[in-house]
């Protein structure tokens, strides 16, 4: 039957998506980039909205929101996840509030005006049902699929606007973003890069190592010197892992000793992160920001004599607060980090910040 | 060879060249001789260059012109003419005028009489003003500060080749190889060595070597290496190198001890400085040890002068190090309080001592120990707390903004104390005292007094150490992605040694004299030339 097989095809890929996001961030399995992951869940949520079982708008997102939840869990710290699930919630929203003929109302946003003269009417419960819904939910994921898979180059595009020649730029460990931005600028400008290497994974080597070969001049420093060099870099670019709701930044460990280096010598500090990354979390307290891996990294198994007395961490992630931001770069193009809430509004209902 | 002519300048110098290099010994008249010389060239050549800038200060004042090449080579026809009397001047003074500017500006119209009458008129008042300024020079009364615009350090004049030949014929003459650098120089730094680990200069020397001593060699090894490192174990390891080479001195039959001796080193500290170049302790400690041989009285005898030099030297270790540590400790002790979170970088030995006594006190606290790659020297000092029992935290240098938030002080420890406030200090310290300074918690750096310097630094680049290059090369999950770097033309790996800290960032320096802010250095190294 048709049917039950289509079930257990899907629950198995889901299955599948979480073993694999469970894998890629112990740092085992293959590392995947955020790019990557955000296609497919995309891809996946595609494919709940065709083969999952639903007859209204309402039950299709309860759908999402139930798998959405247990993805999420997986691998906390893959914020892309779960910003792919609020876009495709969104969407839904607008395809049922275009189906249904309302106006597209733009100011989702609680307003005291709303409050008062909205009050006895029943809230949007998503009950009815519409068979073009399907098909435009489809259309619309579809449409998010193609500007995801373009959003290195329209960032890369935007390169020459803001490298001239004969700079510094100082970058710090790996981003695809930025490497794609740097080789789409050195194509016409000669510039110069140092890159930090970003201790203890080291991926700053890789960045380097791709980076000459595309023929640009680099140079690789360890991360003690970053202070120390910066004051003959013109510019800093840096790749993050997500952009926050406050236009803070969660990147690598070693980002915030760089941002307060630039901002000690009021060098700018650019961020390239696409649009996909920014998510409506706010940083909260220490224990539920920071992910932490294996302390052999920083202190292997060599040292065995004073590894049982000494406390040792290794956390993969930094908090940069938004004042020592000067740009942020995305695929639709340049924003000051006291923008990004707008920003936010525009790709998430405010309902959907919990899933 | 003794009765040649002064004026047969050329003549002696490959007498005495020669003399030298067959290893016979001077006269004390012809080494006197030697010093004449040297002081009337020296006196020439001050003379030459006051007239050169006078030449072009004068023609720029006529013409407002540029001094061209030719300018120095007209010099030497006007400056007979300027060195008679000021009323014959003007006799000659056209002739060599046209002569010396022609060539400068061929391109020019021919100045009327009025004008030359005028840029003789100017020119005689340019020189009775430095006729003047000559001679009021030597009434300007020598005071206490002597003249700061020293000889620069060829260590960081690399890139200038003239500097280079002069190194390799000095070096040549004392017998010592000399060290090539290593691999792709980012451009920023062409001026610095970079040395590879791999080939020490060691493998250059013939065995056995009759100029250098053994110790000497063997503490040049430990230094390329790394063996010995830290600002304090490399001078006490350098004074204990100097003690047995005083030991194993023999003065030669008519030579005076505190000449000789001081010749006789500096081959050795040639030799040291290629292996790694000098640090400020290390520079102090030579100053001082050559001051007490020259202040050696002649009639003393050889015996008595060598057991005075090895307690001079013991004393030296025993004030500016030892003792100089645990008064700093004392001072130190009342800063840390119980339940203090204590971040220190790297491995200093004067930190490390100060935690080990306050630990002694039973004081209650805990320490983080912040580490940096490539040469993870926090590693030793945490092997060092730990073995006393003192509970320790481990990161690397990356997580210092998460790990900042727990701390309340920072010590840190001093390579150097530069003139102007700058602490140069293990590459990565600014870093930390930055991000300290970010989080608003107080910045200690522990520094002994001879380690001040009379330097000035603004930046980490102007004077620096490059370390080996292939250092920063890791092997991770079996890839090495930098393995093939130098085959990659574009590509350069940077591994600085040191950094300077604006002492903005720096709350308080703890001295054996005290506990100083950052911008009383001057004061006490002024203090300290005065008592010497």
């Amino acid at each position: 039957m048709p049917g039950p097989d289509k079930e257990t095809d899907l629950t198995e890929r889901i299955e599948a998506f979480l073993s694999d996001l469970k894998r890629g961030g112990s740092g085992t399995g293959p590392l995947r980039g955020s790019a990557e992951t955000a296609r497919e869940t995309t891809a996946l949520l595609r494919r709940i909205t065709a083969q999952a079982r639903w007859s209204s708008a309402g039950d299709l997102m309860e759908i999402i929101r139930k798998e959405g939840r247990r993805i999420t869990a997986a691998q906390p710290s893959e914020t892309t996840v779960g910003n792919m699930i609020r876009r495709v919630l969104k969407i839904v929203r607008e395809e049922y509030a275009r189906s249904r003929g309302s106006s597209e109302e733009t100011d989702q946003q609680e307003s005291l005006h709303k409050l008062l003269t909205s009050g006895g009417l029943s809230e949007e419960n998503f009950r009815q049902h519409f068979a073009t819904l399907k098909a435009n939910v489809i259309e619309a994921i579809n449409e998010l699929l193609t500007e995801l898979e373009g959003t290195t180059d329209n960032i890369a595009m935007q390169a020459l606007e803001h490298i001239h020649s004969n700079e510094v730029i100082m970058t710090i460990g790996r981003s695809r973003t930025v490497e794609a931005f740097l080789k789409d600028a050195a194509r016409k400008r000669k510039f110069h890069v140092i890159v930090a290497e970003c201790a203890p994974f080291c991926q700053g080597h890789e960045m380097a190592t791709s980076l000459s070969k595309a023929g640009i001049e680099t140079t690789v420093i360890a991360d003690a010197a970053i202070f120390a060099v910066m004051s003959r870099v013109n510019k800093v670019i840096i790749g993050t892992q997500t952009v926050l709701a406050n236009g803070g930044l969660r990147a690598v460990n070693g980002t915030h000793t760089l941002a307060l280096a630039a901002k000690h010598h009021s060098t700018p500090l650019i961020v390239c992160a696409p649009m996909f990354k920014l998510s409506p979390q706010f940083p909260n307290e220490e224990d539920t920001f920071h992910k932490f891996v294996s302390p052999h990294e920083v202190l292997p198994f060599t040292e065995g004599e004073i590894l049982s007395k000494v406390n040792v961490h290794c956390p993969v992630f930094d908090y940069v607060p938004p004042e020592l931001i000067t740009l942020f770069i995305s695929n639709i193009g340049g924003h000051a980090p006291s923008y990004i809430y707008r920003l936010m509004s525009e790709l998430y209902h405010p309902e959907d910040h919990e899933l | 060879m003794a009765d040649s002519g002064v004026t047969d300048e050329p003549g002696t110098k490959d007498d005495v060249h020669r003399a030298k290099t067959e290893g016979k010994e001077l006269s004390k008249e012809e080494k006197q001789r030697l010093r004449k010389e040297k002081k009337q060239q020296k006196k020439n050549k001050e003379k030459k260059d006051e007239k050169a800038s006078h030449e072009s200060e004068k023609k720029k004042n006529k013409e407002e012109k540029p001094v061209s090449a030719a300018a120095p080579a007209s010099q030497p026809p006007t400056q007979p003419s300027t060195q008679k009397a000021p009323s014959a001047v003007p006799a000659p003074a056209p002739v060599p005028v046209p002569v010396s500017e022609t060539p400068a500006l061929a391109d020019k119209p021919a100045k009327t009489k009025a004008d030359l009458k005028a840029e003789r008129r100017a020119r005689q008042e340019a020189e009775r003003a430095s006729k003047q300024a000559a001679t009021s020079k030597p009434k300007a009364p020598p005071n206490e500060l002597q003249p700061v615009v020293k000889r620069l350090p060829e260590h960081v004049q690399v890139d200038n080749p003239g500097v280079l030949k002069k190194l390799a014929k000095k070096l040549e003459r004392q017998q010592i190889p000399l060290r090539l650098d290593y691999g792709y120089k980012v451009s920023l730094f062409s001026h610095l060595h970079q040395y590879s680990r791999k080939a020490p200069l060691t493998q250059q020397l013939s065995i056995p070597s009759t100029v250098i001593h053994p110790a000497i060699v063997r503490l040049g090894l430990q230094y390329s290496q790394g063996i010995v490192a830290g600002s304090n174990a490399r001078s006490v390891a350098l004074l204990h190198a100097f003690k047995q080479v005083i030991r194993d001195y023999t003065t030669p039959p008519n030579e005076e001890l505190s000449r000789d001796l001081v010749n006789k080193l500096k081959p050795y500290i040639s030799f040291l400085s290629q292996c790694r170049p000098l640090s400020a302790s290390m520079g102090n400690a030579i100053k001082y040890i050559k001051k007490e041989i020259s202040n050696i009285p002649s009639q003393c005898k050889e015996e008595e002068a060598k057991r005075k030099l090895l307690s001079c030297i013991d004393c030296y270790i025993d004030e500016k190090i030892i003792l100089a540590a645990k008064a700093i400790a004392k001072s130190s002790i009342e800063k840390i309080s119980n339940g203090d979170v204590i971040l220190v970088y790297g491995c200093s030995s004067l930190v490390n001592h100060i935690l080990c006594e306050a630990f002694e006190k039973n004081i209650k606290f805990r320490v983080i120990v912040v580490d940096s790659r490539p040469r993870l020297e926090g590693r030793e000092a945490l092997r060092r707390l730990v073995q006393r029992g003192i509970s320790c935290t481990y990161v690397l240098i990356s997580a210092v903004s998460y790990i900042l938030p727990e701390v309340s002080k920072v010590f840190l420890g001093a390579h150097a104390l530069l003139a102007n406030g700058y602490v140069m200090s293990r590459v990565g310290t600014s870093q930390i005292a930055l991000v300290a300074k970010a989080f608003n918690v107080p910045v200690l750096v522990c520094c002994e007094t001879y380690k001040f310097c009379e330097r000035v630094q603004t930046d980490s680049f102007v004077s620096n150490e490059l370390d080996d290059p292939d250092d920063l090369i890791v092997t991770r999950k079996g890839k090495t992605q930098l393995e093939h770097w130098q085959d990659v033309p574009s590509l350069g790996l940077l591994n600085l040694v040191y950094d300077v800290t604006p002492p903005d960032f720096v709350d308080l320096v703890i001295t054996d004299l005290g506990m100083i802010p950052c911008t009383s250095v001057p004061v006490v190294l002024r203090v300290k030339n005065v008592d010497q």
